[in-house]
Order: C-alpha cells, then structure tokens, then sequence
C-alpha cells in the first residue's frame, strides 16, 4: 500500500482495541443510500511509471521557444539555491504557523519576506501574500471600499486587462460601481481619471509599469484623489520596482504585485504570489495572514501571526476577507531570490531587463512599418504596431521557435496590429537579433 | 537569531548577472526612477550567508517530514517526493501561461492540457460531479468560487435569494466566503454534534440560496441526516455546498455528487497529498453538478474528438476569471501524479486507514480525556480538556507540551462549539508505533498535569523559543524589520 505503514497485524490490533470486527464496520453510519453509484478509477501504478508517464506529457509541451511573452509572467533566471533552500522538508511540508513556537522558520521568513516587499514598495506594512497579483488587486478594492464606505471605483484601462476580467467575475453580486478610463494608446490618461475622481469614489487604481509597458509617475493623481478623500492602488511589477519611483514616494496608500518575477516559475499559470502592502493607518483593513514580531516568556525575540481579530476563525461572516492560506513557500521563494540578488543584484537585473529591451525595440522599428506605441519612457516591455495581424506574426514565427510577444488584439479594440513585446536578462542580444530578422521576414 | 537585514553588508556578492552597458538613465526619465545603490533597502549578503540563514531558520520548523503533525481537519499526511521532481519537469515549470490563448491555441502545450483535463476527470469520478474547474487556488477561494457558482445559478432562474445557512460547526471560511459574495449568513445549532433536519427547515425559507456543509464535520461526525437534508432543501431550490476539507475519511465509500451535494470544493493540499508549504500555495478545485456546468470558469479545457486539447472561453453563462489563468498548476500536476499513483484501492485504502487510525486513537485515549461525542467517528475525532482546565491546565498547555515531546500540536482554536477541545487527525500515513508514542507522551503530560500543572503550564522549554507574548504583538504591531 503506497504511503501507508499498516501491516495486517497492526490492523488486526487496532480493530481489537476499537472493538469492531472489520474496516468496513467503521463506515456503518453511511448508509445504503448514500454510497457511491461507482468508483471507476484506474488501477495504481508504480512511481517509476507514473514519473515516465509525466516526462512523457512534459516533452508534449513546448517550454524551449524563445518566448518574449510577458503581460504580467515574466520569463527570469532563477538561482539554484531557491530551489535548494525552499525544498527543505521543514520547510515545505509544514502547515501554517498555528503553533508559533514551533514554526519559528516560516515565522520569521514570513517577518523579513513583509519588511523586503515593504521597502521594495516603499511601503510601511504588508501581510504574508495573497493567492496572486489579480486577487491582491480586489483584495485592496475591499479595502478601500470598507475604508471610504464608498462603492465607486475608478480604474485605468493600462491596468492588466486580466485582472479587470477578474474584477468583474469578482464583484457581479456586490454593490459596485467600476468606472474604466481608457488610455490614450500606451499611455496611461492621468488627467481622465483625475477628472473621474470625485466625493463618491472610493479608490483609483493604476498600474506601474502600465499594462503595455510605460512608466508613468502618478504623484499628481495620489494627490487629486487625496484631496477628495479617495485611495489610491498601484498594481506593480517588483523586478522594475528595483530601479523605479516607489509606490509609497507617488503617495499610494496601497500597493500590490504579481510576485512571480521574484523567484517563481511560470509553471503554466501558477501557483503564483500576491504581494499586498499598504500604508501603516490601513493595516487593520488587510485581509490575510500577518507575522509581527514579539517576546517570549524569557524576554527573547520570536514572531507569530497577529492582528487575527480581522481574519475568518474569530469573526467568521464579519472578517476583512474569506483569504485564510497564503502562498507561504512562494513568499519563501521571493524572500530568498531577493537576498540572493540583494540590492545590487536586483538593481542591475532590472537596469539588464531595461537595456536589452530598448535594444529589441531599436531593432524592431528599424523594420518597415513597424512602430513604437510608447511615447513615453518604458522598462522591460513596450507595444509595436505591425504591418500586419499580431496574431498572424505570432504564428508564423512560433513556426521557427519564437514567440514575438503578447498580441493586444485580444484585450483592447482596434489593436489587433499591436504586439506587446516583453524582454527579461534572459533574452540575449542574438535571439533579438533573430527574432527582428525573423519578423523582418515576413512583413 | 538575527534577521537577514541585519546580516547585510553592502558591497558583499551574492548572485549578480552581469553589468549592463549603461546606466538605467539613459533609457528612462530620471524623474521616473528611484536612486541609487542601497535604494531598495534589500540586504547583500554571500550566496553562502544566504544559504546558512535559511538552513537555520528550517531547523526551527516543524514539518511532517520531522515531526507527527496530527492536525484536526488539515489532513497532514505524508507527502511523496517524487511529485517534487514531476513539477519541476522543465516542460511544465518552463511553461508560459499564454501560450494557448495564441493562434492554433493549444498546440504548444498539449501535456499541459491534457494534465488539467485528466486532472478533472479523476476528480469527477472520486467525487461523482458532472464537471470541474481547476482554477480557485485555495480551498477559500473554492469555496468563493462555490458560492459564486450558487449565485449565479439563482439569478439565472429568476430566484431571490438572499441568504446562506452555515452550521455552527463550520470552518469560518464557510460563513466569510458567503458574506464575500454578497449573502446574508445564517447560523444553525448542531445537535448531538450533527445537522438536525427539524432545525434545517425552522431556518429553511424561500430566500436561502444554499446550506454549507462539511461531512463528515469538523467534530469528526458523519452527516447521517444528509437524505433529509437533500429533500428539505429541494423543496426551497436551495443548494447543497459541500466543503471538501474532509474528504480524506471518505473515498470510495461516499461520493458526495451521487448523495445530493451540488458543489464541492477539494483541497489538494490535503486529500492528494501535495505539500502546504507553511501557509501554501494550495488548491481548490470545484466540482459542480449538472444543473450548474454552464456557469463554471472559464477557461475550461475540452478534448476534441481528434484526441487534442483546448480551451473553450465559450460559455455565455460563465461566472467569468476566478484566476488569472488555470489555477496553482504546479500543485494541481502534483495532485494528478498522486492520484495515478495510487488508483482505485489506494485512494480507498487511504480513507480506510485514516478512520482506522483515528477510531484507534479515540479508544486509546478515551480514558483519559473527555470525549464529547464518543462514537464511531471518521478520519478525525475531537477531545476536550475540561477537567484538566478546571485544575488550571488548560488545552492550549497541553498542546505546547506536546510540542516538547517533538509531536505538533492537535487543532485547538476549533470547533468553537466545544470547550478546550482537542482535535485530532492522524491520517493514513502514521505508523501504529509513532500512534502509540503519541497517546504515551499525552498520558505523560495529562498525569503531570495532576502531579505537577506548573510544569505543563510552562511548556514548551525545548524548543527556540518559550511561550509567545501574542498580546505584545498585536499591540505593539512590529510587522518589519523597519518599525
């Protein structure tokens, strides 16, 4: 019996002292009409043959294209020693920190994963994650709503197009008001959303670096929308957080990020990290685990999980969020790449991201009839017009290995000529090169 | 131990890719930008300095892999390794999640698909759903997922509901993800530890939308009013939710489908033995029944009759994104290996052996501590310290002494129904020895606890730390390194 250690003497013994004569006399209370019509499972099988089976379906997939896909999962290098060290069993096979004194390790991981994405955001306070970046972004939405008691919100059209998606799943049966200011191409309309900003709003949300890839400062907005006592979101990118203007110097007063870029794998969607932060006044609105630091009974330094008053187990239909697990290893993973990197390394991961980017865009305006959305400045990801279908770019050049980007024309009207092109450090300047050749090709 | 922020030394090397040619001003307005080095406030420590701090900080963990977890309804059972190896396949981890939303969708990824789309069918199957969403990434967010699900079933009926019926024995996710989506949450009495069908319909009316349940319950209790259940509710067009957190106790002998539940929400992280991570990633998938197919996530994966995969965002009736695209896949491809590992009996096997292994520990222990609702219980069953806590020592003293003896605490902070209870789940995977250390080391600290409490109320001594100031924390509200 795979995984399970009892002999049939040991079963023996353990039905004797229970008194009953069978297993099966442990499931009496289920009655006739209550068991299953059928249970037809395939047999099991040795690991040996299911690890074959599995090698086989992951050679199905075709993870080596040379993919300058981004749109919010971002293809970077990840240090052996994150796998190393978040693969310890202590680890890994843990559960949530109920016991403090016994869960020291994930405890003060979790502490010093908080202080790093506070200061990357510049940020006062952060919980322990949230399941990913696009529920990290309603999760704040609810915060600003029980904040304000307002229900209006107002919302870039630059911000990930995936998340508004979820948003609207999301608050179908709440009383919510969402607002969309689209932007003026790749650019985010500041001036639109501050003019949609009023008494009734309840929060702005932007995205830096925006959706296609622009970098904008929201400074002026925060302030607008300070003044009529709204609050303001920021969905960020954290590698290009390493060199950019904070959330927190803008004025935001919450910040969250799809956390995947600090150390995650793609791994087809998932899991993924929700990284939540927020100004000090609004921590009692933030849903999800939190670690705080404390003392012992000898006065010595130890951390476990407070402000539990918000959450499910004590105020039930009243808490801030349904959210009970975090993505604990995830934030494990962020928290060990970031000081693998430190500041140096992260500074020059992003400022690596931003050069080899602006080189790809060279090359590829140089095409005819190839141009440039961004007017403004841009990090690792910018938006190009083609001559032709994105989608039909895309296609012809998978064919030989490489995937030219994210085609807009699925999200945004009138732009399904428009690719969005995203290039991490591990893009080198030969598989532009080739990649522009390519598309330069078939224009 | 001191923090990583304070092992910090500027200028000290860890992993760092190679020197752009430029500085970043010169692509990006400097106004844009933040200054320089030092700026992030991220420590720079040796690739070594790195290694040695988490080594130390896992060695002040508790983990199933070092210690007997016999956590009430969290099914801490033993997680294979070789799944570790099968995520990390670089078909799978290599993977970006849009590659089957391009043209000819589908064809970079067909292992991929064919992971979720088997994924769902053993899931159908173990459970006896007409159709189920891999996307929610937690059981909460399942049970958000569910109860949307409901939502948008009684809205496309015309119905007006505006409540949802919660026993006072559930998780308090239950009661939250309702309230999240917009309901009114009603709480019911539990009987003999159980859902009494003449207290159901006294709260059942016109406007309730659904009743959640956990079956067997969070007291370890089988459900065995459920037929009664199943009809009261019929007659209001009220759905049954079911919260798979207890799923372990009843493979192949139950499938909650054919007994009359609409939704169900698992959590892989339990019943398919993939590891919880501290705090997670987990997974929730949802299965529905056929009255609510039309309004499950999208995307949804489809085989086609050539034998390839892809995904359909065709379905009008869809609640829409729960995820931003198909759920912890990572997690779900070590469910799926799981699963094919064990098969038919060995998915059987494991609820018989997890019910065996926790009416063995309710007898053990029967004379020792108080045993509320003492019958034949499922995979978990729970005690009370009421006695003990009359003399002064309380649940919460006797969980921390048992985590001096290496053992991880049993549930204490649930079920609220019962007074200093003590929940216990061994699962399938201990072995009758380390069962037997367990009621051994609890009869140790439940006879110190007459001879000498003090000594129980002071624990635990050996471990990094003594007894936490929780209070401190939540005053005091230190939550980084900075404050």
């Amino acid at each position: 019996m795979p995984y399970i250690p009892h002999t049939p003497e040991d079963v023996r013994e353990m039905l004797a002292v229970i008194g009953a004569a069978s297993v099966e006399d442990l499931f009496t209370e289920i009655g006739p009409d209550m068991r299953p019509k059928r249970f037809d499972l395939p047999k099991g099988r040795s690991e040996m043959a299911v690890v074959k089976h599995m090698e086989h379906l992951s050679a199905r997939n075709r993870s080596d294209l040379v993919c300058f896909i981004g749109a919010g999962v971002y293809d970077h290098y990840i240090p052996h020693a994150v796998d190393a060290l978040t693969s310890r069993g202590e680890f890994y096979t843990a559960y949530t920190p109920y016991q403090p004194e016994a869960s020291q390790g994930t405890l003060q991981a979790i502490f010093e994963y908080q202080t790093a994405v506070t200061r990357l955001l510049g940020m006062d306070c952060a919980n322990a994650s949230v399941y990913d970046g696009g529920t990290a972004l309603f999760e704040a939405i609810m915060m600003a709503v029980r904040a304000t008691k307002r229900t209006r919100v107002v919302v870039s059209g630059t911000v990930n197009p995936i998340y508004r998606t979820m948003l609207a799943s999301y608050t179908c049966n709440l009383n919510l008001e969402f607002v969309n200011v689209p932007g003026r191409g790749a650019e985010t309309d500041i001036e639109a959303l501050k003019a949609a900003v009023d008494e009734k709003t309840a929060a702005v949300i932007v995205q830096n670096p925006n959706f296609f890839g622009s970098i904008e400062d929201c400074t002026d907005l925060f302030a607008h929308a300070k003044s009529k006592k709204a609050l303001s979101i920021v969905s960020a990118y954290p590698v290009m957080q390493a060199i950019l203007k904070t959330p927190g110097a803008m004025g935001a007063d919450v910040a969250v990020a799809e956390g995947q870029s600090l150390g995650m794998p793609m791994s087809f969607g998932g899991p993924y990290l929700g990284i939540m932060t927020c100004t000090k006044d609004m921590v009692r609105q933030m849903p999800g685990r939190i670690v705080g630091r404390t003392k012992d009974t000898k006065g010595r330094t130890g951390y476990v999980l407070t402000l539990q008053a918000r959450e499910q187990h004590i105020r039930r239909q009243k808490a801030t969020s349904n959210i009970c697990s975090n993505q604990a290893l995830c934030a494990m993973r962020a928290l060990v790449h970031m000081c693998l990197l430190g500041d140096e390394g992260l500074r020059r991961t992003a400022a690596l991201c931003v050069e080899r980017a602006h080189y790809a865009a060279k090359r590829l305006t140089e095409l005819p009839g190839v141009t440039l959305l961004n007017k403004g400045s841009f990090g690792n990801e910018f938006a190009i017009r083609l001559p032709m279908s994105a989608l039909e770019a895309i296609d012809k050049l998978s064919a030989k290995g490489f995937v030219p980007g994210f085609p807009l024309g699925r999200y945004y009207q009138g732009m399904d000529d428009v690719l969005l092109v995203a290039v991490t450090e591990r893009r080198t300047r030969e598989e532009i090169g080739v990649m522009a050749e390519l598309l330069g090709g078939i224009l | 131990m001191k923090t990583v922020f304070a092992k910090s030394r500027p200028g000290r090397e860890g992993v760092w890719p190679e020197q752009p040619a430029q500085d970043v001003s010169a692509y990006i307005d400097p106004a844009l930008l933040r200054g320089g080095a030092g700026t992030t406030g991220l420590p720079d420590l040796s690739e070594l300095d790195t290694v040695r701090h988490f080594t130390e900080l896992s060695r002040k963990n508790f983990g199933v892999d070092s210690n007997f977890y016999p956590l009430g309804s969290c099914t801490m059972k033993y997680n294979p390794k070789f799944t570790e190896y099968v995520a990390a396949l670089p078909g799978f981890a290599g993977l970006h999640p849009v590659l089957p939303q391009l043209k000819g969708a589908g064809r970079f990824c067909q292992g991929a698909l064919e992971v979720m789309h088997e994924s769902e069918r053993l899931l159908c199957e173990i459970t006896g759903m007409a159709g189920f969403t891999l996307h929610p990434m937690a059981g909460a967010h399942g049970e958000l997922t569910g109860v949307m699900l409901i939502a948008a079933y009684h809205r496309d009926k015309g119905n007006k509901k505006t409540k949802i019926i919660c026993p006072d024995s559930a998780h308090g996710t239950n009661p939250a993800s309702a309230a999240l989506a917009g309901y009114e949450v009603v709480t019911i009495e539990s009987k003999d530890g159980i859902v009494d069908p003449a207290v159901l319909r006294a709260a059942l009316d016109d406007e309730v939308a659904a009743l959640m349940m956990t079956c067997p319950n969070t007291l370890g209790l089988f459900e065995r009013h459920l037929p009664e259940i199943v009809a009261a509710l019929k007659e209001v067009d009220a759905l049954l939710y079911y919260d798979g957190a207890n799923l372990n106790a009843i493979m192949g002998k139950m499938r909650v489908g054919d007994a009359g539940f609409d939704v169900v929400h698992l959590n892989l992280h339990k019943t398919f033995g993939t590891p919880h991570g501290g705090g997670g990633p987990g997974s929730g998938p949802v299965g529905v029944s056929q009255r609510l197919l039309d309004y499950l996530p999208i995307s949804r994966v489809v085989k086609l009759e050539d034998g390839q995969y892809f995904l359909d965002y065709d379905y009008p009736k869809s609640i829409g994104y729960v995820a931003p695209f198909y759920g912890n896949f990572g997690v779900v491809l070590k469910a799926y290996a799981y699963m094919l590992r064990l098969g038919r009996e060995g998915l059987i096997r494991v609820s018989e052996n997890a019910v065996l292994s926790a009416n063995y520990l309710r007898k053990r222990l029967e004379d020792y501590l108080e045993i509320p609702y003492n019958r034949t219980c499922m995979h978990e069953f729970v005690a009370s310290a009421v006695q003990q806590a009359a003399k002064g020592v309380r649940a919460l003293d006797i969980a921390k002494a048992l985590l001096d003896k290496g053992t991880h605490a049993p549930t204490i902070y649930f079920p609220l129904i019962v007074k200093e209870c003590i929940m216990v789940e061994p699962t399938e995977t201990e072995s009758k020895e380390t069962l037997d250390r367990f009621v051994d080391d609890l009869i140790e600290i439940l006879t110190r606890a007459e001879s000498d409490p003090a000594s129980v109320q002071a624990a635990p001594t050996t471990l990094p730390v003594t007894r936490l100031d929780e209070t401190l924390a939540a005053r005091g509200m230190v939550l980084t390194d900075d404050m």
